[in-house]
């Protein structure tokens, strides 16, 4: 049967960030476009059950998320550090994720455990509820709480903000704070 | 970073069949260690964030997104939503 018009474009307005969420999530573009088509091809070949007037976003997340989580588990198991390894795909193609600006923040970003990265996305930029985003992980709201302070406390770690100040351009500065931290 | 990853990587292979018994930290507890395995203070460190850092960090992340969202999206995506809504 061909789809309602409207869900069609329901979904064609959420793949702008369904693609951003999975840049951010595993730093690699050509990878992340192949997680986005997977994701379009399974909801839509399941769009049955997919409710009318329940949040499309939400639930396109889920099964792009599902998907990351089921590859990344994969990926464990052939390469020793996942998380490492996630870092240094950022580090060799930063033309592919941002400006360079951006490259401590990434870099920064792509330290932190994959279960707080995708809770602090989910929330911080995606623009979910704690609800949402529990439901789009398969926790507990209050889990999904912790998992975003815990991300926010060690990124300001890593990016050595102890106050806004910390925050300029001064490297140097922050390269001396970060160093002097016990 | 890279010892602490191996280092559990290992042990939730041990303990696959019996995963209620680890000694696995807790993934949902906050930690007592920084990354380089020097112990982090005894107060909860998120307690300590301000507003003001939690805001930065906000302002940092969503500005890193914009720019993805920003890029548009590949022609080949949308095409394989508008064909397969078109099918039988």
């Amino acid at each position: 049967m061909k789809l309602d018009p409207k869900i069609r474009d329901q979904v064609l307005g959420t793949v702008p960030s369904l693609r951003a969420f999975a840049i951010s999530l595993c730093g690699n573009i050509d990878r992340a476009d192949d997680l986005v088509q997977e994701t379009l091809l399974r909801a839509l070949s399941h769009i049955d059950s997919f409710e009318p007037g329940t949040n499309m976003p939400a639930w396109l997340f889920t099964i792009l998320r599902n998907l990351f989580r089921s590859e990344y588990r994969k990926r464990r198991r052939e390469v020793e550090d996942a998380d490492g390894h996630y870092a240094e795909t950022l580090k060799s193609h930063p033309e592919q994720t941002g400006r360079v600006e951006f490259e401590e923040f990434r870099t920064a970003l792509a330290k932190l455990p994959t279960d707080q990265r995708e809770a602090l996305i989910l929330v911080g930029a995606s623009g979910f509820s704690y609800e949402d985003a529990a439901a789009i992980c398969g926790c507990a709201v209050g889990t999904i709480k912790s998992r975003v302070n815990r991300a926010r406390t060690r990124l300001a770690h890593l990016l050595a903000i102890d106050s806004v100040d910390d925050f300029g351009p001064d490297r140097a500065t922050r390269a001396v704070l970060a160093g002097g931290r016990n | 970073m890279g010892e602490r990853g191996k280092n559990e990587d290992m042990k939730s292979r041990r303990t696959s069949v019996e995963p209620m018994q680890t000694d696995k930290p807790d993934p949902d507890k906050p930690e007592t260690h920084d990354s380089m395995g020097r112990p982090m203070s005894p107060h909860k460190p998120e307690a300590r964030l301000g507003r003001e850092v939690q805001a930065r960090i906000g302002q940092q992340l969503r500005a890193l997104y914009d720019e993805f969202v920003n890029q548009g999206v590949p022609q080949h995506i949308n095409d394989l939503v508008r064909r397969l809504s078109e099918q039988d």
